[in-house]
């Protein structure tokens, strides 16, 4: 008697199938009422209508897809900067974006002054690498142990070093991205598909390709590697990692020095699809919403982030933009980043907390 | 008698100990001096507990030795430690493993996003005699801990107590190491497994020629495995000797054994008899 009145109900919502049924039937029962009851067509235009208009037009879909895929890998690019430095050193790093426009600035300075291209490539990474050294002993070696806050405050700090040292040795005039001369293809090709034409930017899909690859060689690098077990352990736990003998101090320089090669990669493909300048910065931004959506400390996550960030920019700016007048592309991103805060915290992918009770 | 005692060479002094600690002090962010004066020795391939309450300086000496006291903003500012022939107080704790020193921290420490496997791996970071040496070294530690063996892939932080505990110390172990500064392996623990843990240092000790300095709260477990044994105070060494001796002593029966005979003192005659035989001692 007692055993069934304290036994807890069958809890049908805990199943996430059944709650993501009954929120899906949910939202068709309040659109078929809603299409029914709608006078002015307003409910039509967001609902239906764009809908509507992929189908009708596949080819043009592709097109906006294809975009936004394009965009969205290079937003995980620069987030992926973010959380190799996140995971590692618990810092989340300001200068990140700085850091893809300074190595660009690096590269196209050095070849402006007559530095072979590929040599410039190398002499770039040699200047990332020495950074990645002056910022450890710098900066991280004399604040070890001061809360997160002061580090975040600390890449601040570091941001600024670099927009005034970059613009004192390169100036501040946009610069032309050296693509030729790395051998970055140009051009595009025209695709036949779904009956219309879909043109694709050799570029957009060298940058693809190359981004891809970075990926996979890092995750292969973090899973499999020595060093990247250090790294994933220094990630778990400073203290621990220091009782087994890792140097911190080592493994910052790998991390920031890894992070350094992502921002050149970063500021080569970027910089070929517009120009190099300290615009670019701004859209280091855009890897914030990112994150969110993926979770700080997930590689995986900057990469799904950065695509369903990309993507749906692209589709909401496309079809539903002009409802608004358009322009929802700059901030579109935040909102969507602003309804997984509320509802995912960690993001998609982010560390469970495993915590024992 | 005290002159055989003088003219014991210092030569082979220093191959029979294999740690030894002269009088340091240690002051946490400039100002907290909490140990006030230690000094210890270890000898080569003995197994040494350092016996105390919460506070009395335990964890902090063992920290001083393998120098993780600098990521906790404290420093050794007067005496010297001697490892292996060699004075290791500037030493990072990345140089102290690599010469074969290595702590096991309190409350284990295991890389809880890493698996078993991945936890062991790391332990042998700064080793450099090659792959095959450090997987001969993990069938060991399988052998060892069979547990470990079948958990093997699961994610640390999702294994038990007990496990973690074989797992940090297994991890210390893939680091070849001479010495192992164990720090509070009983801590929430059932005594069975604790009882398990030991017999694995003393196993370890026997087989593997590693020497322990272990920090216990539980005497009793404690004494029961080592052979010598220092007790500690707020920040003093207040009582040190012979394992058995420390067993047998009425003192420490009754302080930290909790088991006196007689009729039982009341705390403040306790606590006064405690000065008092600080002042001798």
């Amino acid at each position: 008697m007692s055993d069934i009145a304290t036994r807890p109900a069958p809890n049908l919502l805990a199943s996430p199938l059944v709650k993501t049924g009954l929120i899906l039937a949910a939202i068709v029962a309040v659109l078929a009422v809603g299409i029914r009851l709608d006078s002015s067509n307003t409910l039509y235009a967001i609902f239906v209508d764009p809908f509507q208009q992929m189908v009708q037009a596949p080819d043009l879909l592709v097109q906006t897809v294809w975009e936004g895929l394009v965009s969205g890998v290079l937003y995980a690019l620069i987030a992926l900067g973010f959380v190799l430095i996140f995971k590692a050193s618990g810092v989340f790093n300001f200068a990140q974006g700085i850091m893809v426009v300074f190595a660009a600035l690096t590269l196209v300075g050095l070849y402006e002054k007559g530095v072979p291209a590929f040599l410039a490539v190398v002499i770039t990474l040699g200047v990332m690498f020495a950074l990645a050294v002056t910022i450890e002993r710098v900066v991280l070696r004399p604040l070890v142990n001061q809360p997160d806050i002061i580090l975040f405050m600390a890449t601040f700090g570091i941001t600024y070093f670099l927009i005034g040292f970059g613009e004192a040795l390169f100036g501040g005039n946009p610069k032309q991205m050296i693509a030729e001369q790395l051998y970055l293809p140009k051009g595009a090709i025209d695709l036949q598909i779904l009956g219309g034409l879909v043109s694709l930017q050799k570029i957009d899909i060298a940058a693809a390709l190359i981004a891809s690859l970075m990926i996979a060689a890092l995750a292969a690098f973090f899973q499999y590697t020595r060093i990247g077990r250090a790294l994933r352990a220094v990630a778990d736990s400073h203290k621990a990692a220091l009782s087994v003998g890792i140097s911190l101090n080592q493994i910052w320089v790998i991390v920031w020095f890894t992070a350094g090669i992502v921002a050149l990669i970063t500021g080569i493909m970027w910089g070929a699809r517009s120009d190099v300048s300290f615009a670019l910065e701004i859209v280091a931004l855009k890897a914030l919403p990112v994150l969110i959506l993926g979770g700080f400390t997930s590689i995986p996550g900057a990469i799904v982030g950065g695509l369903i960030i990309g993507i749906g920019e692209k589709l909401g700016e496309f079809y539903w933009g002009p409802l608004i007048g358009g322009g929802i592309e700059s901030w579109l991103a935040y909102f969507i980043a602003l309804g997984f805060l509320l509802f995912r915290p960690q993001g998609l992918f982010g560390d469970k907390i495993i915590e024992r009770i | 008698m005290s002159t055989a005692t003088l003219e014991k060479p210092a030569a082979a002094t220093a191959s029979d100990t294999i740690l030894s600690l002269n009088n340091i002090e240690v002051i946490y962010d400039h100002v907290v001096l909490v140990l006030k004066g230690v000094s210890l020795t270890v000898p080569r391939q003995g197994i040494v507990a350092i016996l105390g309450a919460n506070g009395a300086g335990k964890t902090t000496t063992l920290k001083a030795i393998s120098n993780l006291l600098k990521a906790e903003r404290g420093e050794v500012t007067k005496g010297s430690i001697v490892f292996d022939g060699e004075r290791v107080d500037k030493l990072s704790p990345n140089e102290l493993v690599r010469r074969g020193c290595i702590q096991v921290m309190e409350g284990r420490h295991c890389f809880g996003h890493l698996s078993i496997e991945e936890n062991l791996l790391t332990g042998a970071f700064t080793r450099r005699d090659g792959n095959a040496a450090i997987k001969r070294d993990l069938e060991k530690i399988y052998t060892l801990f069979p547990r470990l063996k079948q958990r093997r892939t699961s994610q640390a932080g999702y294994t038990s107590g007990g496990e973690q505990q074989m797992c940090a110390i297994g991890r210390a172990m893939m680091s070849n190491p001479k010495m192992i500064l164990l720090d509070e392996p009983s801590m929430g623990l059932a005594p069975q497994i604790v009882e398990e843990i030991f017999e694995i240092v003393r196993q370890l000790n026997a087989d593997e020629g590693v020497s322990f300095l272990v920090a216990e709260q539980n005497t009793n477990m404690a004494l029961r495995y080592a052979t010598y044994g220092y007790i500690m105070e707020t920040g003093r060494v207040v009582m040190d000797g012979e394992a058995k001796m420390l067993r047998e002593n009425e003192d420490v029966k009754e302080f930290y054994l909790g088991v006196a005979e007689g009729n039982k003192k009341s705390f403040r005659e306790v606590k006064s008899y405690k000065r008092r035989k600080r002042w001798l001692s």
